[in-house]
């Protein structure tokens, strides 16, 4: 178990992480811009390209990248207690495949931007309910029991994308495809997801200790005195909307979710009160990395950032398995 | 908060009838456990004696009646108040992520911090204390899923010991322990009941005669809803013992001690 000194001081060094990634995603692309010129950008007395590619295009997906990222790992982690199982991971109850068919159809639609998120939403919101309703039988729900509606709906909102895919027009196929790949390219304004990230941490710490308890077993946790019921509750509902946020803003980003908790548990232990926000601060850093690869990698061409993460999280998630396997053995 | 009436007993049912799917396994049960007081359940497998034992936690709701801790029902503690009166045993444990011995012994003291208080040395201490009762103290630093079953049982045992309660309720407390960790760890709990914190405790026991010698009083839970309890030196016979199990059992013993052979 981290002090509270060491807790701090790794949050401090995860904060210097993501000020790196932040400052590369600013400086790197068609237009290099040095770090002084990106910095003087920042207050609004830059060049006039240099400035204007900060500030309205680079700066707005930095931060939506950021953002979802830490949205992501922070539901996985939520996840991954509620569930008591190391693979939960954001998507694991549906509400990824909800918002893909609200993005797919708005896509379909030829609906713009606010269309895609605001149907993605819709479809988020939807398998959330749904899975909450089922799951929540006569006597309350059991962590298998949500976990295996969760999985059910999410198998059906998978067989209805495919559906969407196949019948689709052939012009509309590669924007429906980087959306299920999860793409920042379509991305907006930040202020939304960065307000949601900060409330959803922030509701979220207070119960640290508690989720502690509720990964042993909810009746341990509630012989310890945790009110294991609304606590669920709270937990399952905190964890869909940030995935709901997330996926609306970013489409359905993969990895991120499941291997960014892990890459912290394995690097500072499984103490929700520094794992919730190491998660959030690594799960944005890595996101934002992810993003900046994804757009000069193969420049001009974008590459959907999704397959990124998964590029960059499954060599170094095996590498952390294997020394930490090699450490216990 | 009202702190616990001390006057009141630690235990108390009134009316209980618990069951589970349908199935009834006591009824009209009135319990009462002063401080010092120690009761063992004793049963068949599947007589609901686990059942009964998560329902005087507070972890199930019974079918009727109710329950009180030091003179309060769980609803009216909250699940916080209730932890510092009560610890409970479960029969079996599963860990989905490794954790130290020491921080999973340190769990218990989570009622008795506040909501953002980080666990201080001097609950290390206890912690490392706990341990030491039950002979881990040199695995502090080793990893849950590296435990043997003996270990873990032991490590709960140290978690609750942590928890520091005053009421203690334990499913099978001696489940996967060796003849010595079985004495030792009921030795630990009639420690705790004569010491000044004057703790009482609850256990589900598979050994009448562990039960005769430890405990001062035993409940029966027969296969037919029906319950039998008392004290200790009379409620523990071959009569009724055979009549519980099913099976012909014999006394045997010398002075004090006495114990039960399938006959």
């Amino acid at each position: 178990m981290p002090t509270r000194r060491r807790a701090l001081l790794i949050l401090a060094g995860l904060v210097g992480l993501s000020q790196m990634s932040m400052a590369l995603a600013l400086m790197v692309g068609s237009i290099p811009i040095g770090p002084l010129e990106a910095l003087a950008a920042l207050f609004d007395n830059g060049g006039a390209t240099a400035g204007e590619v900060v500030r309205s295009l680079r700066l707005p997906r930095a931060l939506t990248g950021f953002a979802c990222g830490g949205l992501l790992a922070l539901a996985g982690a939520l996840l991954q207690v509620l569930l008591r199982n190391p693979l939960a991971d954001p998507y694991v109850l549906g509400i990824s495949g909800g918002a893909g068919i609200g993005a797919l159809l708005a896509i379909v639609l030829g609906l713009g931007v606010s269309g895609v998120n605001g149907l993605a939403f819709v479809g988020a919101l939807g398998a959330m309910l749904l899975v909450f309703g089922l799951a929540h039988g006569e006597g309350g729900w059991t962590h298998s029991r949500l976990l295996l509606t969760g999985v059910i709906v999410a198998a059906g909102c998978g067989a209805v994308v495919s559906l969407m895919l196949a019948i689709a027009p052939e012009d509309r196929l590669r924007g429906m495809l980087f959306w299920l790949m999860g793409d920042l390219s379509q991305t907006g304004d930040p202020k939304l997801v960065l307000i949601l990230l900060a409330a959803v941490l922030l509701v979220s710490l207070p119960f640290a200790r508690e989720l502690n308890l509720l990964a042993r077993g909810a009746d341990v946790a509630q012989a310890l005195g945790v009110a294991v019921r609304p606590l669920r509750r709270g937990v399952y509902l905190v964890a869909s909307l940030a995935t709901a946020a997330a996926v609306t803003h970013a489409g359905a980003i993969g990895f991120i979710g499941l291997i960014v908790p892990h890459l912290v548990r394995l690097a500072t232990g499984n103490d929700q009160r520094l794992l919730l926000p190491a998660s959030v601060l690594a799960g944005g850093s890595l996101l934002v990395f992810a993003d900046t690869l994804a757009r000069t990698v193969l420049a001009p061409q974008q590459l959907p950032v999704g397959v990124l993460t998964a590029l960059i999280g499954v060599p170094v998630f095996l590498f952390l398995l294997t020394r930490g396997a090699a450490g216990r053995g | 908060m009202d702190p616990p009436d001390l006057s009141a007993p630690l235990l108390t049912t009134r009316a209980l009838e618990v069951g589970i799917a349908g199935r009834i396994f006591c009824r009209e049960l009135e319990l009462s456990l002063q401080p010092g007081e120690s009761l063992a359940i004793l049963g068949r497998n599947g007589a609901g004696k686990s059942t009964l034992l998560s329902v005087l936690a507070g972890l199930r709701a019974p079918e009727a009646g109710e329950v009180r801790i030091a003179g309060a029902s769980y609803a009216q503690l909250g699940a916080r108040s209730s932890a510092r009166i009560r610890g409970w045993l479960p029969q079996s444990r599963s860990e989905a992520f490794s954790s130290t011995v020491l921080e999973t012994a340190l769990v218990g003291r989570h009622p008795h911090l506040d909501r953002w208080d980080w666990e201080s040395e001097a609950d290390a201490r206890q912690a490392r204390q706990a341990l030491a009762a039950v002979g881990l103290a040199e695995l502090a630093q080793r990893d849950v899923q590296t435990l043997s079953g003996g270990e873990r049982q032991r490590l709960a045992i140290a978690t609750l010991l942590t928890q520091a309660p005053q009421l203690y309720l334990l499913d099978e407390p001696l489940a996967h322990l060796d003849l010595n960790h079985q004495i030792a760890t009921l030795e630990l709990f009639a420690t705790l009941n004569r010491g000044e914190q004057r703790a009482a405790s609850v256990m589900v026991l598979h050994e009448p005669g562990l039960a005769a010698r430890f405990c001062s009083r035993a409940l029966l839970l027969f296969d037919d809803g029906t319950t039998l309890q008392g004290c200790s030196d009379q409620v523990i016979s071959s009569d009724s013992l055979s009549r519980l199990y099913g099976y012909p059992l014999r006394e045997v013993g010398a002075g004090e001690l006495r114990w039960f052979m399938p006959a």
